[in-house]
């Protein structure tokens, strides 16, 4: 693969070249060069803090659009039960369910289905205590693109399971391939989602070869048409019973919802993308060994707080509390010993390893890295240190690093240009008062001679 | 009150093969904040000079724990950190009690911490353990009354 696809881009249009994002971006992936911000492919891990920041709406999220749905013959929607969180009003998952097969799908597939398969492999793995504490979540993409990219020691102590979604989508299509006979390549399976990292990581999986989600939607693209069928929907009409979860599998659609899905040893559910990384750190010197499980999300509140959640995070973790409630003592769909088969096959365990990828190195030669590092100090002394990023790198330390790499040059400073012109002002005077010796005067000779 | 300062020595032309960075920290009494700080602004520049994960991973940890134990045991102190390219030196001296006993004070579990340290969560004896376990080379001087110097060495093979 040449280059890396990302979910995250940018309204060039929009743009208007303010620095908001630069700020906030925690892997420092955002330059402003020629009044428009540019995202720096290989750092970028499409957490979506620059979506939430931006005052003009100029990041989007790009994901697959319904046009991908007629490339198959039996589609299915896999909505997260973060998408129930959406809706005000109504009340019932089933209802829900069932409007996807109005708008253009045959089938429906709930990821919090996947979400509890996945809870209950978790807690036979951590009572096997063959794993290094804490062990932590694979479910984040962001929060694992950040790992790769800071925390490159803790990748091996993420999670080896599937996550919830490709484990849904593998068991919707298996599902579909053997109650109707449709062959498997026909099937297509659509995440209906409010994450951008989970797009990126369709197109490039991580602990897998290729996913068995065929495209992400974004769910502000069947909201609407969901919101029509449920109104028009209100009386009461068949039900074809697509509601399978239970308020388990639910509840990871908000943080905590994982940890305590588990209901094994310790766990701590941590979230937002800033003390995701303070957390990373504290763990990386090796505390917290008494935990268990980690949840990271990088995300305020969980997933209910999605860059492309139409519902405030909070009112959503409300809505689908009372979902999770509602839902709790259904009975599972998979009973305990089908869980306990895919556990003992090993079905759903990763394939690959999640590399670690060093973007941050100045050098591959430690010695050279080092003089650079001098000159990198030496130029950070240099700058005004108000890291007010009007140069367009995030903070002064930032620029220096970036004068380093051979992207900016030291008069992108203001305050550096500022020097400059002074310097160049004095001299012009200097130069202005001087007269050439035609017309000037002659100080070795007399006056008026 | 700390100071996170980068500077550099090369103290001749000689040495321009052999570059040598320097981290200083300045580490006051109950500062708690600073290990962390340190340890992380530390990390970062290790991984910025391409180190091994494994090798970052002990020295954040050392740092830590060195940082911790001028913050718990001396009033005052501070830590340098000097890299070069086949070995980082973490140094810690401070101006605190002294260790009487450096064996005791190796073991596992050992503590001389006060109540109120051990009451924020800090302060298990596993400090001076866990610095041991990370470093390849560790010198303790100490003087009852006067303060401590701590030495760890931690060797950048190719492979680390």
């Amino acid at each position: 693969m040449s280059s890396y696809f990302h979910s995250i881009t940018l309204d060039y249009e929009k743009c208007t070249g303010c620095t908001n994002c630069i700020k906030r971006c925690p892997t420092e992936a955002i330059r402003v060069h020629g009044g428009k911000a540019k995202i720096i492919g290989e750092r970028c891990i499409d957490c979506g803090e620059c979506i939430r920041v931006c005052p003009y709406n100029a990041k989007i999220a790009v994901t697959d659009t319904l046009d991908k749905l007629s490339e198959f013959k039996y589609k299915i929607a896999l909505p997260g039960p973060t998408f129930y969180a959406q809706f005000k009003e109504e009340k019932n998952v089933e209802n829900i369910l069932d409007a996807f097969l109005n708008i253009g799908f045959d089938d429906v597939f709930e990821v919090a289905l996947g979400e509890e398969v996945v809870s209950f492999m978790t807690r036979h793995y951590l009572s096997t205590n063959k794993y290094k504490k804490p062990l932590i979540s694979s479910y984040c993409p962001a929060v694992l693109r950040l790992m790769q990219i800071k925390f490159p020691d803790l990748l091996s102590q993420v999670s080896p399971f599937m996550t919830p979604r490709e484990i849904a989508a593998r068991l919707a299509k298996e599902d579909v391939v053997k109650r109707k006979g449709i062959s498997y390549k026909d099937i297509g399976v659509f995440a209906i989602s409010l994450c951008p990292a989970k797009v990126t990581e369709m197109k490039q999986p991580m602990g897998i070869k290729t996913s068995a989600v065929d495209g992400v939607i974004n769910m502000s693209l069947v909201y609407k048409d969901i919101l029509k069928q449920l109104t028009k929907n209100h009386k009461k009409e068949k039900g074809k019973n697509l509601q399978k979860a239970t308020g388990i599998g639910m509840s990871w659609g908000y943080v905590t919802g994982e940890a305590k899905a588990l209901n094994y040893g310790s766990a701590l559910a941590v979230c937002g993308i800033h003390n995701v990384v303070s957390l990373l750190e504290e763990i990386e010197r090796g505390e917290l060994k008494d935990i268990d499980f980690l949840e990271v999300r990088a995300c305020t509140g969980g997933c209910v707080g999605g860059p492309l959640s139409i519902q405030n995070p909070f009112i959503g973790r409300v809505k689908l509390k009372y979902l999770v409630e509602k839902y709790r003592s259904k009975t599972p769909y998979y009973q305990e010993k089908e869980m306990l088969d895919f556990y003992q096959q090993g079905r759903f365990i990763s394939t690959e390893s999640i590399l670690p990828r060093p973007v941050m190195v100045l050098d591959d030669n430690v010695s050279k890295a080092l003089h650079k590092m001098e000159r990198l100090d030496k130029i950070t002394n240099e700058l005004p240190g108000l890291d007010c990023g009007a140069c367009g790198s995030p903070s002064c330390r930032a620029l220096a690093e970036d004068i380093i790499r051979g992207l900016a040059v030291e008069t992108d400073c203001i305050f550096k240009l500022r020097e400059r012109v002074q310097t160049l002002a004095k001299e012009v005077l200097d130069l202005a008062r001087k007269m050439p010796p035609a017309k000037g005067d002659d100080p070795s000779k007399e006056k008026g001679r | 009150m700390y100071e996170g300062r980068y500077s550099m020595n090369r103290p001749d032309k000689e040495s321009e093969s052999k570059p040598q960075l320097k981290l200083e920290f300045k580490i006051g009494e109950k500062d708690f904040s600073v290990a962390g700080d340190a340890a992380s602004k530390v990390k970062k520049t290790l991984q910025q000079l391409g180190l091994k994960p494994e090798a970052v991973r002990n020295i954040a940890i050392i740092v830590y724990e060195a940082v911790m134990n001028v913050i718990i045991h001396a009033n005052y102190g501070q830590l340098k950190v000097i890299i070069v390219p086949d070995k980082v030196v973490v140094l810690t001296e401070d101006t605190g009690m002294g260790i009487p006993d450096i064996e005791l004070a190796m073991k596992e579990g050992y503590s001389t911490a006060p109540l109120e340290i051990r009451e924020m969560g800090f302060g298990a004896g596993m400090g001076l353990p866990n610095i041991k376990q990370c470093s390849h080379k560790l010198n303790i001087k100490s003087q009852v009354g006067v303060g401590t110097v701590l030495e760890a060495i931690v060797y950048l093979s190719s492979k680390n």
